[in-house]
């Protein structure tokens, strides 16, 4: 009998395998926080140990440098074809967005800039429904057109497993295997398998990070969760709001979604 | 702590999806937003948020903005896709699912409510049953739900009368009861203010059922068909190094280690020598229904995505042919005749429709018979296909029991299958298990024509030169390639240059020619072909010779028109050469012609247009091929024709 978790990692094994047959090149979106990490994990189930696509991280140079030495150690440890992809400086985003949405656009450039150059069909992203309301209505199979935008207000029919596989020359699509799995998903699952995280995310000083963004534009949040156990306890009762710590996602009401609308994660 | 953690995974192990349906404005994402506030569920902040958004824009306090993100939603106050939010109730985690009520977006609501357990139908006490409110019931239907629970909203806006909830209940329910649905609940309640929904409702003293949130408690998950005969559709086959592994995701049943297995529709068998797991702390020895997994076999039989694993005494059905109960999304409308492409499970293949046998009025479910099915339409429509498909009925297995259709690039509809009357072609073709390998001895005609959806006929046409015969049995050939039928034309230029090229025109020459059109039209249609003939074939004696050779189906189509008509027509200016003696003996000039004493059918091209003839004889032809490829008379044999030997 499988408990719920199993539930949760068999239909991302899923999606990762449809993805992987459907869908070439293929390439995944390692942001190195936990989420990313834990659907690494997944990608090592689903393919039996083998990670057959590139891991990509869009970097911006601000990571903290708790980020780079983990990711350094992960990509030993695991062994896989890793790309670093440079994002472009903040003074060629779009000036008319907020500063700290700006900065975050610094990715969905990067992004583009990747997409244009290797013609990546398919991109996998460890984005969850739960984080922010606007990835609450994604699909599992989220097609981006020729600019990289979200047709957010014309997405294709998704039902019984059955994806959006197919595109027109010159588009790709994000696909999300873990949409479906909340925050407290991934901590019981990254406890259960042991899988290594940054450890930015246990309390330090009764701080810690529940969120992993730029330095310039994410706060760490009060906490004394020390252990992965106590972080899962911390979220049984919070009302905090996990991206509460991620400055840009409410900069004005719109923010997120002129983000996300042109290909934000 | 330890503790604690066990008792909330036992709450975790029930989650359940529960979808909010409903025609437009009746207050769905209205509903959801106050059930979480009213179970203080709203991350800190949200509620601050979502009140300074309202006054921003000048509107009152509307909780459907909690999961109406979009600025485009929020402008235009409509739900445009579905977003599924977390929520806890006393007794496990929910996955409550908001879908659109708007029209338009009937492909988002099916979406989101294809991933429900059970489903909550929302309508508005005071406009009442509307058109999506109907639809959307339907539909629950068709996705298979059957936990449905009916929330009566905007009491407030009907003084909360007990008269009007009882009226609007009485027509919900009796709609829902002529689609097989009970509503397990009907609950009045008022959502804005929050009545009736964590906290009962003092303004309907009348109501003796329960609030919404307990409600919720008798919903149960739709459990894995583990009790089901195995079903393992081939989702890829890996070689990352030496060792081969079969993967995909059981849909149901339990494979074991050591099972034998049957893929379909090759009907290939193999031995399961180890079940897969990456990273998996000893070794496997079952797995069951929803489960990820690997296989390795003991042979190395040719396997690829699509095949269906299963164990050899309970093996999916094998057919050509299918129904199935659709909802279509498409902007362009389904017609019969299209090819579309669809998906079983992981296996992709073209069908045609071969008819749509009724469109269904959601409104107020009467059925008619249209040759194409619109947006939203609902129609149960009969599917072929050119390659072996490996499929379950619905209401035996529900995941090999449905099938997305595609055109383009998109998904337009979805359909649950029924194989009602079609007969399961794996006990024709695979009718002796150790015979496997030489299926072509055991092949009988009743396979070939339950494939082709026909059986093969020799549809043979005389009469004069100029009568018409090539044209109409061209056009006819035409028709009946363009509805997915195997169908071949033999005339004079295809015999001639070939099988006959060593005949003159004398008049032994001309009976052997029409001798061996006749033998090879009696193969053609034991093949399984309707095949046509267009030659003049004066003579009753080289007709009946004819007819033998095929046995049955042989079709004698007088194709009639007055010699003066012909002669007129005369399209070679042979009758021109005739009259001036320049051919010898030519059928209606110089020799005679025998006109068929008890034709099967006979159509007069002089008074009658070539379309309204190929029509006539088309459907005369299908009258017959189909009717006898019908699974009623499946057991029938083609008698073995002559021809054979
Ligand atoms: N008077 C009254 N108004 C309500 C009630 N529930 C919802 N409404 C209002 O009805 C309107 C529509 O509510 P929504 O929740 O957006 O309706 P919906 O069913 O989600 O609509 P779509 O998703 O677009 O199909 C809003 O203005 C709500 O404030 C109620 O109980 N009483
Ligand atoms: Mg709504």
């Amino acid at each position: 009998m499988q408990d719920y978790l199993d539930e949760l990692e068999s239909q991302s094994i899923y999606t990762l395998r449809e993805a992987y047959n459907r869908i070439k090149p293929l390439g995944m979106l390692w942001s190195i926080g936990k989420d990313s990490t834990a659907l690494l994990w997944l990608i090592r189930k689903a393919f039996f140990g083998h990670v057959p696509f590139p891991m990509i991280q869009l970097d911006t140079g601000m990571e903290l440098p708790e980020v780079y030495e983990f990711r350094d150690w992960i990509i030993k440890e695991w062994g896989f074809d890793f790309i670093c992809e440079q994002c472009p400086p903040e003074e060629e985003m779009d000036q008319t967005l907020p500063p700290n949405t700006r900065a975050a656009a610094r990715k969905t450039e990067g992004l583009k800039n990747l997409i244009g150059r290797e013609g990546f069909k398919g991109m996998i992203v460890g984005i969850r429904r739960d984080e922010q309301s606007m990835r609450a209505k994604e699909r599992v199979f989220s097609p981006r057109s020729f600019d990289g935008t979200w047709d957010y207000k014309d997405q294709p029919a998704e039902f019984w497993d059955q994806y959006k596989t197919e595109f027109p020359e010159g588009t790709h699509v994000r696909i999300h295997p873990i949409l479906h799995w909340r925050e407290i998903d991934i901590w019981r699952y990254t406890l259960r398998e042991n899988i290594p995280i940054v450890p930015l995310y246990l309390a330090r000083d009764g701080k810690r990070y529940r969120s992993l963004g730029e330095k310039n534009i994410t706060v760490p949040v009060e906490s004394n969760a020390s252990t992965i156990e106590e972080i899962i306890a911390e979220l049984e009762t919070t009302k905090q709001s996990e991206r509460a710590g991620r400055t840009m996602d409410s900069e004005t009401e719109d923010s997120f979604e002129r983000l996300r609308r042109s290909g934000y994660m | 702590m330890a503790k604690k953690e066990k008792t909330e995974s036992a709450q975790e192990l029930a989650k359940l999806g529960v979808v909010i349906v409903g025609h437009v404005d009746h207050g769905k994402s209205t509903l959801i937003g106050r059930l979480l506030y009213d179970t203080g569920s709203f991350m800190e902040g949200k509620y601050e948020e979502l009140k300074e958004v309202c006054e921003r824009r000048n509107v009152p306090f509307e909780w459907s903005f909690l999961l109406d993100a979009f600025q485009a939603e929020r402008d235009q106050a409509v739900t445009i896709d579905t977003t599924q939010i977390w929520f806890k109730t006393k007794a496990r985690s929910c996955v409550i699912i908001d879908a659109p009520g708007h029209r338009e977006f009937l492909k988002n609501m099916v979406s989101g409510a294809a991933f429900a357990d059970a489903a909550i139908l929302v309508v508005d006490a005071k406009e009442g049953v509307r058109e999506q409110t109907k639809r959307h019931a339907y539909l629950l239907h068709l996705l298979g739900l059957k936990q449905v629970i009916v929330v009566m909203n905007k009491m407030d806006l009907v003084s909360y009368s007990e008269e009007r909830f009882n009226e609007v209940s009485a027509e919900t329910e009796a709609y829902l009861g002529e689609i097989g649905l009970t509503p397990l609940h009907v609950i009045p309640v008022s959502a804005r203010s929050g009545e009736n929904i964590a906290a009962p409702s003092e303004n309907m003293p009348w109501y003796m059922g329960g609030i919404l949130l307990d409600v919720l408690d008798t919903l149960s998950p739709i459990p894995p068909a583990t009790e089901r005969p195995l079903r393992l559709p081939v989702q890829d086959v890996y070689r990352f190094d030496e060792t081969r592994i079969i993967a995909g995701r059981i849909e149901s049943g339990v494979v074991k280690a050591g099972d034998t297995l049957v893929f379909s529709p090759s009907n290939r068998q193999a031995t399961v020598v180890s079940i897969e797991k990456w990273n998996s702390p000893g070794k496997i020895a079952a797995a069951g229904a929803g489960e990820s997994i690997g296989l390795t076999l003991d042979q190395p039989i040719y396997v690829a995505r699509g095949d269906v694993a299963s164990h050899e005494k309970q093996a999916p059905m094998l057919t050509n042919i299918f129904r199935a109960n659709i909802f279509w999304l498409g902007k362009k409308p389904l017609k019969a005749g299209l090819n579309y492409k669809i998906k079983l499970a992981t296996h992709e293949a073209t069908v045609t429709v071969q008819s749509i046998d009724r469109v269904i009025n959601t409104d107020d479910l009467s059925r008619a018979e249209r040759d194409s099915v619109q947006t939203n339409e609902m129609a149960e429509v009969t599917f072929r296909s050119r390659e072996l498909l490996a499929l379950d009925p619905y209401l035996e297995n529900v995941k090999l029991g449905r099938c997305v259709v595609i055109e383009n690039y998109d998904i337009v509809g979805g359909g649950i299958i029924s194989m009602e009357g079609l007969p399961d072609l794996r006990q024709t073709m695979y009718a002796k298990q150790d015979n496997i390998y030489a299926v072509d001895h055991l092949l009988t005609g009743d396979a070939r024509a339950a494939r082709n959806g026909h059986t093969g006929a020799v549809v043979w046409l005389t009469g004069l030169s100029g009568a018409g015969k090539s044209t109409l049995a061209m056009r006819i050939e035409n028709v009946l390639f363009n509805r997915g039928m195997q169908t071949y034309v033999l005339d004079g230029d295809n015999v001639r240059t070939g099988l006959c090229a060593d005949l003159g025109f004398t008049p032994e020459a001309r009976m052997e020619n029409i001798r061996r059109v006749g033998e090879v039209a009696a193969l053609m249609s034991n093949a399984g072909l309707i095949t046509l003939t267009a030659f003049i074939s004066p003579f009753q004696a080289d007709r009946r010779k004819a007819r033998d050779a095929a046995g049955t189906r042989f079709y004698e189509i007088y194709v009639k028109a007055d010699l003066e008509t012909c002669e007129k027509r005369d399209p070679k200016g042979l009758y021109k050469k005739a009259r001036a003696g320049k051919i010898p003996e030519f059928t209606g000039i110089s020799s005679p012609y025998e006109p068929p004493e008890n034709p099967d059918l006979e159509v007069d091209t002089a008074t009658h247009g070539v379309d309204a003839c190929v029509e006539m004889v088309v459907n005369f032809i299908l009258d017959r091929v189909r009717a006898d490829a019908n699974p009623a008379n499946a057991t029938q044999q083609i008698p073995p024709a002559k021809a054979k030997a």
